[in-house]
């Protein structure tokens, strides 16, 4: 488990159990430790919902086959979007928050260090909760979306959309409670001169990010209360057949949270590819001031779409074409973002790492899925597409060519701070290049099967209506994705042990984490920097001399330096142990529901009476 | 546990902040505006779904069951609901009182009045007895509603009602504990003014959840 290959981060003796082993991991309240927790546990479960999507496109490769029920296939496509949206995207966009955010803002931690544990474990804990349950073959069946009353006890009695509902309502808790941490962080936390226009795209991004969480998550929240009273209680808030409720409640409710969630996952892996393209084209962002104004119009405008997932449902003209419009602005800010990064790269000293590649991609790949964007922005476009292949094809190239592409630029860029080692380019180039042609053979011949009139979630279909050869091509495209991932876990393992020796500042990057060692300290700098610059270590007039070359020594302890470090301390993995036995209680017996939140709150007061860190002397 | 507590409330003066404030005030405030947007679904919801209920009882209007022929009345009883709001609003007067006590701990008191306004611990109890009363209003509310046939599965009105209400009650209740911990502290080790931080992020609490109950109790209540 051990990530501290090189060298161990310097602990004072003071601090008794921080010198590693599975209880330093289990107590940690460092943002890097935390990040690095998110990042493994993420990758995990990227490669479960990786998997799940495989068997999806084994069971599609040939008409009429019969390898997975249908029954079952509704778990696979249910927990496939389910787990890549909420347990691998969203997570390993906090990998790089808890990782980044402290570091390019030059803070020592985060705001809130112990929230900060707590939000993994809780994350930890309803990730498996909600996945698990696919073992049993009574894994959620009703889609990523869930849509009421489908969803409602009247149809579907078993216990699979029960975890589902508290599977989610537990990870919105550890969003929420990382959101208003990072949120505060970047308000609160900036070195002196850390201006908000001199603060790291990638922060910047971060920054929009948080916000549109805590704006939209509570808005899911309730809905699911509500689907949750439905079935537990027996309330009326979806049931349409003798209540006289809504049909629609349930999808403005979803798609009023469902929309910024997909800025929610896209705008992290933009900021990333923010940083990873000036430094490998030795060019600072192009445009910066308006970088940072679009993605505040993408979040802003992103409030304001939800309803174009609805033009099926006959909203009447006037609500179809406003969201028709929103949706089409919304190209605006993206299509900014895409010239700038473009205009970035021009005429600079390109170099195509593999992080560069990664990043590259993004930029195409995701205006491929944007435009087909704007084709169903269009409301009698999207009657044809809605609920078809080519609706999947669009989320793909988005999601996968940009979320994921971006991520993954990010681990190639970011493994060198990380580890203290550099990932083999060779492997890395292979991994890329395997990925980018399996993206592209999965999904692109599904915006023909799509056209050609193939519904999405069907389990199977019959010969001879044009749609064989495209989804034989997904299918060979979707069987090339592991081997592009067994590339990638072996270079990760073997440069983790291996790799060259990195350096602070490998790439030649301008901002302020470059500055420290590889891996940083637990104290993450020395002294506190000025910042005076947008690349303060690029731009050469860095006034801070002194603590440049404070921040460069490595095997300082904080003891020696006079830096006060935080407790280590288990109280926030149980308090969110017993958040998570209440909610089991609530599906299996009322004694859990009481031992659980009597965990939760005896833990939670000890907790909070507890100090965060020794008194200053 | 005495030293301990004496531990949480150390002012966090050698932490470099941007904006000057404690971390936590900035995040009460975002806390806050996540808040809002919860009960804007919850409150949305119930006005989405009003007078959409197929069977009574309704809030306002009577209704007739047409099997039985019985007549149920309005089911909404103004005159108490208005006089649990008054003691609620009174309550953010006493939290002010409280705040301003833990403020000006420091300072002399020459009179008795002086004295009263300075009791820090006398307006914490106030505040945290006013939240408590009104909690004992709702769940009086609560239970004659359902003596009179209106449960949380009877309607569309019932569900909303009883869930929109009850997220306000749970966060009343969720701040009287909140404010009775302030009160142990208090009597444990007395809280000066170095630890108003404490007391202010739980004011602000206080008032937003008083602020929601102005909205509901005009919405649900007054509005016809």
């Amino acid at each position: 488990m051990a990530t501290t290959a090189i060298r161990t981060p310097a602990y004072g003796a003071e601090y008794p159990g921080e010198h590693g082993g599975l209880y330093s991991w289990l107590a940690t309240v460092d943002h890097k430790r935390i990040g690095i927790l998110y990042l493994y546990t993420a990758l995990g479960f990227f490669i479960f919902g990786g998997l799940e999507a495989v068997v999806i496109r084994a069971q599609l490769g040939a008409p009429n086959q019969h390898l997975v029920s249908a029954e079952f296939y509704n778990q696979l496509f249910t927990m496939h979007g389910t787990t890549m949206i909420f347990l691998a995207i969203m997570p390993l966009s906090s990998a790089f928050f808890n990782f980044l955010i402290p570091l390019q803002i030059g803070a020592r931690d985060v705001a809130f260090p112990r929230l900060n544990a707590f939000s993994y474990w809780v994350y930890l804990f309803g990730g498996l909760f909600i996945t698990l349950p696919i073992f049993f073959a009574v894994a959620p069946n009703g889609g990523w979306f869930g849509y009421a009353p489908l969803t409602t006890k009247a149809y579907s009695p078993g216990l699979n959309i029960d975890f589902w509902v508290i599977g989610l309502q537990i990870l919105g808790v550890s969003s929420l409670a990382a959101a208003f941490n990072f949120l505060t962080t970047i308000i609160n936390l900036r070195a002196p001169g850390m201006t908000l226009m001199r603060m790291p795209m990638f922060t910047w991004m971060a920054f929009v990010v948080q916000v549109l969480l805590v704006l939209a998550f509570p808005v899911i929240t309730i809905a699911l209360v509500f689907l949750l009273f439905d079935r537990f209680f027996g309330t009326n808030f979806y049931n349409t057949v003798s209540a006289g409720a809504d049909p629609l409640l349930w999808q403005h409710l979803f798609w009023i949270f469902g929309h910024p969630e997909v800025y929610i996952l896209v705008l992290p892996a933009f900021g990333l590819v923010s940083e990873v393209i000036p430094v490998y084209s030795r060019k600072p962002l192009f445009g910066y001031p308006v970088m940072v104004y679009s993605g505040i119009l993408i979040a802003v405008l992103g409030f304001g779409v939800w309803a174009h997932h609805m033009f099926a449902v006959g909203m009447g003209p006037i609500a179809d074409t406003f969201f028709g419009l929103t949706t089409m602005l919304i190209a605006i800010p993206t299509g900014v973002k895409i010239f700038n990064w473009i205009a970035t790269m021009a005429q600079g000293a390109v170099r195509y790492t593999t992080a560069m590649l990664f990043g590259v991609s993004l930029v195409g790949l995701f205006t491929i899925g944007g435009i087909s964007g704007i084709m169903h922005s269009s409301p009698p476009a999207d009657l044809q597409q809605t609920d078809t292949y080519f609706i999947v094809a669009h989320f793909h190239y988005v999601l996968f060519g940009g979320s994921i592409m971006g991520i993954f630029a990010g681990i190639y860029h970011y493994f060198p701070k990380i580890t203290g080692r550099m990932l083999d380019e060779k492997l890395g180039k292979w991994h890329f290049w395997l990925m980018f042609i399996a993206m592209n053979l999965t999904f692109f011949p599904m915006h023909f099967s799509g056209m050609l009139g193939m519904p999405r979630r069907i389990y199977t279909y019959d010969a001879g209506q044009g749609w064989d050869l495209y989804n034989a091509m997904s299918t060979i495209g979707a069987m090339i994705f592991p081997i592009a991932m067994l590339f990638f876990i072996y270079n990760f393992f073997k440069s983790r042990r291996s790799g060259e020796i990195a350096g602070s500042n490998p790439w030649g990057a301008g901002t302020l984490e470059w500055s420290i060692p590889s891996p940083p300290p637990e104290y993450n700098f020395a002294k506190i920097p000025t910042v005076t610059t947008r690349y303060p270590l690029w731009e050469g007039k860095e006034p801070d001399h002194e603590s440049a070359r404070i921040n460069a020594q490595e095997g300082k302890t904080p003891h020696e330096l006079g830096i006060i470090i935080p407790y280590s301390t288990m109280k926030p993995l149980l308090v969110a142990a017993g958040l998570i036995i209440m909610f089991c209680g609530l599906i299996w017996s009322h004694v859990l529901l009481a031992v659980g939140a009597g965990t939760l709150i005896l833990s939670l007061y000890s907790w909070l009476l507890s100090p965060l860190e020794p008194e200053h002397s | 546990m005495a030293t301990s507590v004496a531990h949480t409330s150390a002012p966090t003066h050698h932490h470099y902040t941007t904006l000057g404030l404690d971390s936590r005030k900035v995040a009460i405030w975002a806390f806050i505006g996540s808040e809002c947007m919860l009960f804007v679904s919850l409150i949305s919801t119930y006005l989405i779904y009003k007078g959409r209920s197929v069977i009574g009882p309704f809030p306002h209007e009577s209704w007739t069951d047409p099997s039985t022929g019985q007549v149920l009345k309005p089911i909404l009883n103004i005159p108490v609901t208005s006089a649990s709001t008054f003691v609620l609003l009174m309550s953010s007067l006493f939290m002010v009182l409280a705040l301003a006590a833990v403020q000006n701990k420091e300072l002399p008191k020459r009179t008795r009045g002086e004295r009263i306004l300075g009791n820090s611990k006398l307006w914490l109890f106030m505040t945290a007895l006013a939240g408590t009363i009104f909690l004992s209003f709702q769940a009086f509310e609560f239970t004659s509603f359902v003596h009179e046939g209106l449960s949380i599965r009877r309607n569309l009105f019932g569900s909303t009602f009883f869930t929109l209400t009850g997220f306000h009650g749970a966060h009343v209740t969720a701040g009287v504990l909140w404010l009775v911990t302030l009160l142990a502290i208090d009597y444990r080790r007395g809280l000066g003014s170095r630890d108003s931080l404490l007391v202010d992020i739980c004011a602000l609490y206080w008032h937003f959840v008083d602020v929601v109950w102005i909205v509901i109790f005009t919405l649900v209540y007054l509005l016809r």
